[in-house]
Protein backbone atom coordinates (compact mmCIF):
# COMPACT_ATOMS: atom_id res chain seq x y z
CA UNK A 1 0.00 0.00 0.00
CA UNK A 2 1.94 2.78 -0.98
CA UNK A 3 1.52 6.48 -1.88
CA UNK A 4 3.60 7.60 -5.01
CA UNK A 5 3.35 11.22 -5.29
CA UNK A 6 0.65 13.99 -5.28
CA UNK A 7 0.40 17.10 -7.68
CA UNK A 8 -1.90 20.29 -7.04
CA UNK A 9 -3.19 22.45 -9.87
CA UNK A 10 -5.75 25.65 -9.42
CA UNK A 11 -8.18 26.33 -11.86
CA UNK A 12 -6.05 27.86 -14.70
CA UNK A 13 -3.35 24.50 -14.90
CA UNK A 14 -0.51 26.47 -12.85
CA UNK A 15 1.02 23.38 -10.95
CA UNK A 16 0.79 24.65 -6.90
CA UNK A 17 2.19 22.05 -5.34
CA UNK A 18 4.08 18.75 -5.85
CA UNK A 19 5.36 16.26 -3.74
CA UNK A 20 6.94 12.76 -4.08
CA UNK A 21 7.13 9.81 -1.99
CA UNK A 22 8.49 6.89 -3.50
CA UNK A 23 8.98 7.17 -7.23
CA UNK A 24 10.81 5.09 -8.93
CA UNK A 25 10.78 6.11 -12.66
CA UNK A 26 10.92 9.84 -13.93
CA UNK A 27 10.19 10.95 -17.06
CA UNK A 28 12.62 12.71 -19.33
CA UNK A 29 11.08 16.16 -19.39
CA UNK A 30 11.13 18.85 -16.55
CA UNK A 31 8.75 19.26 -13.77
CA UNK A 32 6.88 22.15 -15.86
CA UNK A 33 6.44 20.39 -18.90
CA UNK A 34 5.17 17.03 -16.89
CA UNK A 35 2.89 19.01 -15.05
CA UNK A 36 1.46 20.72 -18.25
CA UNK A 37 0.89 16.83 -20.12
CA UNK A 38 -0.82 15.67 -17.09
CA UNK A 39 -2.39 18.73 -16.71
CA UNK A 40 -3.83 17.87 -20.37
CA UNK A 41 -4.56 14.32 -19.76
CA UNK A 42 -6.24 15.10 -17.12
CA UNK A 43 -8.74 17.45 -18.85
CA UNK A 44 -9.20 15.24 -22.13
CA UNK A 45 -10.14 12.50 -19.25
CA UNK A 46 -12.44 14.52 -18.04
CA UNK A 47 -14.21 15.40 -21.10
CA UNK A 48 -13.94 11.86 -22.21
CA UNK A 49 -16.04 10.74 -19.31
CA UNK A 50 -18.31 13.57 -19.45
CA UNK A 51 -19.22 12.74 -23.01
CA UNK A 52 -19.47 8.79 -22.61
CA UNK A 53 -21.22 9.12 -19.73
CA UNK A 54 -24.96 7.36 -20.30
CA UNK A 55 -26.36 9.92 -17.60
CA UNK A 56 -25.23 13.47 -16.27
CA UNK A 57 -22.51 12.78 -13.98
CA UNK A 58 -22.30 15.07 -10.97
CA UNK A 59 -18.40 14.06 -9.95
CA UNK A 60 -16.99 13.07 -13.57
CA UNK A 61 -13.94 11.25 -13.68
CA UNK A 62 -12.60 9.80 -10.26
CA UNK A 63 -9.45 7.32 -11.15
CA UNK A 64 -7.72 5.14 -13.46
CA UNK A 65 -5.38 1.90 -13.27
CA UNK A 66 -2.83 0.81 -15.08
CA UNK A 67 -0.62 -2.63 -13.82
CA UNK A 68 1.40 -0.84 -11.86
CA UNK A 69 -0.43 2.09 -10.47
CA UNK A 70 -3.36 3.73 -9.96
CA UNK A 71 -3.75 7.65 -10.91
CA UNK A 72 -7.06 9.25 -8.28
CA UNK A 73 -8.34 12.44 -9.13
CA UNK A 74 -10.07 14.74 -6.64
CA UNK A 75 -12.16 18.63 -7.72
CA UNK A 76 -12.96 20.87 -5.94
CA UNK A 77 -15.87 23.14 -6.38
CA UNK A 78 -13.26 25.85 -7.41
CA UNK A 79 -11.36 24.08 -10.23
CA UNK A 80 -8.60 22.83 -7.55
CA UNK A 81 -7.10 19.61 -8.69
CA UNK A 82 -5.87 16.97 -6.54
CA UNK A 83 -3.92 14.51 -8.40
CA UNK A 84 -2.54 11.52 -6.43
CA UNK A 85 -0.97 8.60 -7.55
CA UNK A 86 -0.94 5.18 -5.46
CA UNK A 87 -0.34 1.74 -6.11
CA UNK A 88 -3.55 -0.92 -7.01
CA UNK A 89 -3.87 -2.32 -3.54
CA UNK A 90 -5.17 0.35 -1.88
CA UNK A 91 -9.43 0.66 -0.99
CA UNK A 92 -10.73 3.41 -2.87
CA UNK A 93 -12.71 4.68 -0.47
CA UNK A 94 -10.21 5.12 1.61
CA UNK A 95 -8.00 7.03 -0.79
CA UNK A 96 -11.27 9.82 -1.85
CA UNK A 97 -11.35 10.48 2.14
CA UNK A 98 -7.80 10.77 2.54
CA UNK A 99 -7.84 13.07 -0.78
CA UNK A 100 -10.79 15.19 0.75
CA UNK A 101 -8.78 15.45 4.09
CA UNK A 102 -6.10 16.26 2.24
CA UNK A 103 -8.01 19.25 1.04
CA UNK A 104 -9.94 20.34 3.94
CA UNK A 105 -7.33 19.99 6.71
CA UNK A 106 -4.12 20.47 5.21
CA UNK A 107 -4.97 22.36 1.90
CA UNK A 108 -7.12 24.95 3.42
CA UNK A 109 -5.52 25.50 6.81
CA UNK A 110 -2.26 25.55 5.98
CA UNK A 111 -2.37 26.99 2.07
CA UNK A 112 -5.42 29.14 1.88
CA UNK A 113 -5.33 30.27 5.11
CA UNK A 114 -2.18 31.27 4.90
CA UNK A 115 -0.95 34.91 4.08
CA UNK A 116 2.29 34.11 2.54
CA UNK A 117 0.78 31.96 -0.12
CA UNK A 118 -0.81 33.53 -2.87
CA UNK A 119 -3.65 32.58 -4.85
CA UNK A 120 -1.89 31.08 -8.03
CA UNK A 121 1.56 30.81 -7.13
CA UNK A 122 3.56 27.95 -6.40
CA UNK A 123 3.51 26.68 -2.73
CA UNK A 124 6.73 27.23 -1.07
CA UNK A 125 5.54 26.95 2.53
CA UNK A 126 7.25 24.63 4.32
CA UNK A 127 4.45 24.09 7.66
CA UNK A 128 2.28 23.16 4.60
CA UNK A 129 4.55 20.14 3.06
CA UNK A 130 5.14 19.01 6.48
CA UNK A 131 2.02 19.11 7.68
CA UNK A 132 1.04 17.34 4.78
CA UNK A 133 3.67 14.78 4.88
CA UNK A 134 2.33 13.95 8.41
CA UNK A 135 -0.96 13.96 7.08
CA UNK A 136 -0.47 11.65 4.63
CA UNK A 137 2.09 9.27 6.76
CA UNK A 138 -0.22 9.08 9.11
CA UNK A 139 -3.06 7.56 7.35
CA UNK A 140 -3.93 3.53 7.22
CA UNK A 141 -2.82 3.78 3.31
CA UNK A 142 0.94 4.91 3.76
CA UNK A 143 3.40 2.34 4.63
CA UNK A 144 7.25 1.96 2.98
CA UNK A 145 9.02 -1.26 1.86
CA UNK B 1 -28.02 -1.84 -15.98
CA UNK B 2 -25.23 -3.63 -17.45
CA UNK B 3 -23.28 -3.21 -20.68
CA UNK B 4 -23.43 0.37 -22.24
CA UNK B 5 -21.25 0.32 -25.36
CA UNK B 6 -18.26 -1.87 -26.71
CA UNK B 7 -15.02 -0.50 -28.91
CA UNK B 8 -12.84 -1.47 -31.08
CA UNK B 9 -9.79 0.61 -31.57
CA UNK B 10 -7.22 -0.52 -34.46
CA UNK B 11 -3.35 -0.63 -34.13
CA UNK B 12 -3.23 3.02 -35.41
CA UNK B 13 -6.12 4.46 -33.13
CA UNK B 14 -9.05 4.25 -35.53
CA UNK B 15 -12.55 3.01 -34.42
CA UNK B 16 -13.24 -0.02 -36.23
CA UNK B 17 -16.28 -1.59 -34.31
CA UNK B 18 -18.74 -0.17 -31.71
CA UNK B 19 -21.43 -1.50 -30.44
CA UNK B 20 -24.56 0.82 -28.05
CA UNK B 21 -26.42 -1.92 -25.87
CA UNK B 22 -28.83 -0.72 -23.00
CA UNK B 23 -28.07 2.92 -22.53
CA UNK B 24 -30.75 4.13 -19.88
CA UNK B 25 -32.60 6.61 -21.40
CA UNK B 26 -33.65 9.22 -18.54
CA UNK B 27 -36.04 11.66 -20.09
CA UNK B 28 -37.61 14.34 -18.01
CA UNK B 29 -41.27 15.46 -19.67
CA UNK B 30 -43.10 18.47 -18.33
CA UNK B 31 -45.36 20.79 -18.95
CA UNK B 32 -44.22 24.76 -18.28
CA UNK B 33 -45.82 28.01 -18.51
CA UNK B 34 -45.13 31.64 -20.10
CA UNK B 35 -42.06 32.62 -18.91
CA UNK B 36 -39.47 30.19 -19.28
CA UNK B 37 -37.36 29.80 -16.70
CA UNK B 38 -34.82 27.50 -17.68
CA UNK B 39 -32.36 29.19 -20.27
CA UNK B 40 -31.50 27.78 -22.98
CA UNK B 41 -28.54 28.11 -25.94
CA UNK B 42 -27.90 26.86 -29.28
CA UNK B 43 -24.64 25.09 -28.83
CA UNK B 44 -22.66 21.85 -30.17
CA UNK B 45 -25.86 21.44 -33.19
CA UNK B 46 -28.26 20.76 -30.52
CA UNK B 47 -30.55 23.32 -27.82
CA UNK B 48 -28.85 22.85 -24.43
CA UNK B 49 -30.06 23.64 -20.90
CA UNK B 50 -27.42 26.43 -19.48
CA UNK B 51 -28.90 27.70 -16.49
CA UNK B 52 -32.36 26.79 -14.35
CA UNK B 53 -31.55 23.36 -12.99
CA UNK B 54 -35.13 21.80 -11.87
CA UNK B 55 -37.26 18.66 -11.16
CA UNK B 56 -34.53 16.77 -12.49
CA UNK B 57 -33.16 18.94 -15.64
CA UNK B 58 -29.80 19.52 -15.62
CA UNK B 59 -27.45 21.54 -17.13
CA UNK B 60 -26.15 19.81 -20.05
CA UNK B 61 -29.08 18.11 -20.76
CA UNK B 62 -31.16 18.56 -24.43
CA UNK B 63 -34.62 19.71 -25.52
CA UNK B 64 -35.30 16.66 -27.48
CA UNK B 65 -39.02 17.37 -28.08
CA UNK B 66 -41.67 20.22 -28.07
CA UNK B 67 -45.07 19.57 -27.51
CA UNK B 68 -44.27 15.51 -28.74
CA UNK B 69 -42.29 16.67 -31.22
CA UNK B 70 -38.97 16.12 -32.21
CA UNK B 71 -36.29 19.11 -32.98
CA UNK B 72 -34.52 19.34 -36.10
CA UNK B 73 -31.39 20.87 -34.88
CA UNK B 74 -32.89 23.84 -33.75
CA UNK B 75 -36.29 24.32 -35.55
CA UNK B 76 -39.72 22.58 -35.33
CA UNK B 77 -40.50 20.11 -38.03
CA UNK B 78 -42.97 22.53 -39.35
CA UNK B 79 -39.84 24.88 -39.63
CA UNK B 80 -40.65 27.14 -36.95
CA UNK B 81 -37.28 28.42 -34.97
CA UNK B 82 -37.79 26.93 -31.44
CA UNK B 83 -36.67 29.91 -29.77
CA UNK B 84 -38.96 32.34 -31.19
CA UNK B 85 -41.60 29.93 -30.79
CA UNK B 86 -40.78 29.54 -26.74
CA UNK B 87 -40.46 33.42 -26.66
CA UNK B 88 -44.23 33.90 -27.38
CA UNK B 89 -46.81 33.82 -24.73
CA UNK B 90 -49.30 32.45 -26.94
CA UNK B 91 -47.55 29.23 -27.28
CA UNK B 92 -48.15 27.94 -23.74
CA UNK B 93 -48.63 26.20 -21.87
CA UNK B 94 -45.87 24.18 -23.67
CA UNK B 95 -44.73 20.47 -22.90
CA UNK B 96 -41.26 19.98 -23.26
CA UNK B 97 -38.67 17.07 -22.93
CA UNK B 98 -35.39 17.33 -21.89
CA UNK B 99 -32.86 14.41 -21.98
CA UNK B 100 -29.20 13.96 -22.38
CA UNK B 101 -28.33 14.25 -25.55
CA UNK B 102 -27.24 10.61 -27.55
CA UNK B 103 -23.66 9.93 -28.84
CA UNK B 104 -23.54 10.42 -32.61
CA UNK B 105 -21.17 7.90 -34.45
CA UNK B 106 -18.76 11.06 -35.11
CA UNK B 107 -18.81 11.68 -31.58
CA UNK B 108 -17.97 7.59 -31.36
CA UNK B 109 -14.99 7.73 -33.60
CA UNK B 110 -13.31 11.39 -31.83
CA UNK B 111 -13.88 9.84 -28.02
CA UNK B 112 -11.94 6.27 -29.40
CA UNK B 113 -9.03 8.17 -31.15
CA UNK B 114 -8.86 10.04 -28.08
CA UNK B 115 -8.77 7.39 -25.84
CA UNK B 116 -5.88 6.13 -27.96
CA UNK B 117 -3.04 9.28 -26.75
CA UNK B 118 -4.33 8.98 -23.43
CA UNK B 119 -3.81 5.07 -23.04
CA UNK B 120 -0.12 6.24 -24.25
CA UNK B 121 0.30 8.82 -21.64
CA UNK B 122 -0.78 6.82 -18.77
CA UNK B 123 2.19 4.62 -19.46
CA UNK B 124 4.47 8.37 -19.91
CA UNK B 125 3.95 9.49 -16.51
CA UNK B 126 4.14 6.18 -14.36
CA UNK B 127 5.68 6.65 -11.48
CA UNK B 128 6.66 2.99 -11.85
CA UNK B 129 9.11 1.11 -13.89
CA UNK B 130 7.07 -0.72 -16.77
CA UNK B 131 3.66 0.20 -16.64
CA UNK B 132 0.73 -0.71 -18.91
CA UNK B 133 -1.80 1.87 -20.32
CA UNK B 134 -5.01 2.57 -19.20
CA UNK B 135 -6.82 -0.99 -18.26
CA UNK B 136 -9.53 0.40 -16.08
CA UNK B 137 -10.77 3.99 -16.01
CA UNK B 138 -13.74 4.82 -13.37
CA UNK B 139 -15.97 7.47 -12.85
CA UNK B 140 -19.14 8.16 -10.73
CA UNK B 141 -21.62 6.83 -13.05
CA UNK B 142 -19.63 4.21 -15.49
CA UNK B 143 -16.55 1.91 -15.38
CA UNK B 144 -14.50 2.00 -18.70
CA UNK B 145 -12.13 -1.49 -19.00
CA UNK B 146 -9.47 -1.97 -21.81
CA UNK B 147 -7.58 -4.54 -22.55
CA UNK B 148 -4.65 -4.58 -25.67
CA UNK B 149 -3.52 -7.54 -27.42
CA UNK B 150 -0.19 -7.97 -28.28
CA UNK B 151 -0.36 -6.62 -31.92
CA UNK B 152 -1.71 -3.33 -30.48
CA UNK B 153 -5.73 -3.80 -31.01
CA UNK B 154 -8.04 -2.36 -28.01
CA UNK B 155 -11.44 -4.07 -27.17
CA UNK B 156 -13.23 -1.30 -24.63
CA UNK B 157 -15.65 -2.34 -22.62
CA UNK B 158 -18.11 0.68 -21.00
CA UNK B 159 -20.10 -0.41 -18.31
CA UNK B 160 -22.11 -0.18 -14.82
CA UNK B 161 -20.24 0.62 -12.02
CA UNK B 162 -21.82 -2.73 -10.37
CA UNK B 163 -21.36 -5.01 -13.53
CA UNK B 164 -19.02 -8.48 -12.81
CA UNK B 165 -17.31 -10.52 -15.39
CA UNK B 166 -16.09 -7.98 -17.71
CA UNK B 167 -12.52 -9.20 -18.01
CA UNK B 168 -14.22 -12.73 -19.36
CA UNK B 169 -16.26 -10.53 -21.82
CA UNK B 170 -13.16 -8.88 -23.42
CA UNK B 171 -11.54 -12.10 -24.02
CA UNK B 172 -14.15 -13.42 -25.50
CA UNK B 173 -14.17 -10.45 -27.62
CA UNK B 174 -11.00 -11.32 -28.78
CA UNK B 175 -11.92 -14.99 -29.00
CA UNK B 176 -14.91 -13.58 -31.07
CA UNK B 177 -12.53 -11.22 -33.48
CA UNK B 178 -10.11 -13.63 -34.36
CA UNK B 179 -12.79 -16.36 -35.24
CA UNK B 180 -15.09 -13.71 -37.07
CA UNK B 181 -13.42 -11.13 -37.99
CA UNK B 182 -10.10 -12.11 -38.73
CA UNK B 183 -10.64 -15.87 -40.25
CA UNK B 184 -12.89 -13.92 -42.33
CA UNK B 185 -11.22 -13.99 -45.78
CA UNK B 186 -13.06 -10.66 -47.25
CA UNK B 187 -11.98 -8.80 -44.12
CA UNK B 188 -9.10 -6.21 -44.12
CA UNK B 189 -6.95 -5.26 -41.33
CA UNK B 190 -7.54 -1.86 -39.64
CA UNK B 191 -11.31 -2.03 -41.38
CA UNK B 192 -14.43 -1.26 -39.62
CA UNK B 193 -15.71 -4.77 -38.94
CA UNK B 194 -18.76 -5.80 -41.00
CA UNK B 195 -19.75 -9.51 -39.86
CA UNK B 196 -22.93 -10.25 -39.10
CA UNK B 197 -21.74 -13.75 -37.28
CA UNK B 198 -19.06 -11.37 -35.04
CA UNK B 199 -22.47 -9.08 -33.95
CA UNK B 200 -24.75 -12.35 -33.36
CA UNK B 201 -21.70 -14.09 -31.13
CA UNK B 202 -21.07 -10.51 -29.38
CA UNK B 203 -24.94 -10.34 -28.56
CA UNK B 204 -25.13 -13.73 -27.23
CA UNK B 205 -22.10 -13.77 -24.84
CA UNK B 206 -23.19 -9.49 -24.13
CA UNK B 207 -26.96 -11.40 -22.92
CA UNK B 208 -24.82 -14.30 -21.28
CA UNK B 209 -22.91 -11.62 -19.35
CA UNK B 210 -25.49 -9.31 -17.56
CA UNK B 211 -27.71 -12.48 -17.53
CA UNK B 212 -25.53 -14.43 -15.33
CA UNK B 213 -22.11 -12.02 -14.85
CA UNK B 214 -19.71 -15.18 -16.00
CA UNK B 215 -19.02 -16.47 -19.41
Amino acid sequence: MTVHNLYIFDRHGTLLFYHEWLRRKHTSMSKAEEAKLLYGMIFSLKSFVNKLSPTISKEGFLSYKTSNYRLNFYETVSSLKFILNTDNETNQTEIRELLHGIYTQIYVEYAVKSPMVNPGEVITSNLFRNKLNQYVQSSSIFKTH
Amino acid sequence: MGIYHIFIVSKSGGLIFNYDHNIPQLEYEKTYSYPLDIKLRFENNRVTVVFGERDGVCVGHVLLTVNGQPLNYDKLPDGRDVFEFLEERENYPVNLKFGKAKITTNEKIVLASMFYPLYALAVQLSPEQGSSGILELEADTFKLRCSQTLTGIKFIVVSDLKQAGVDQLLDKLYELYADYALKNPFYSLEMPIRADLFDEHLQVAIDQIERTGFI
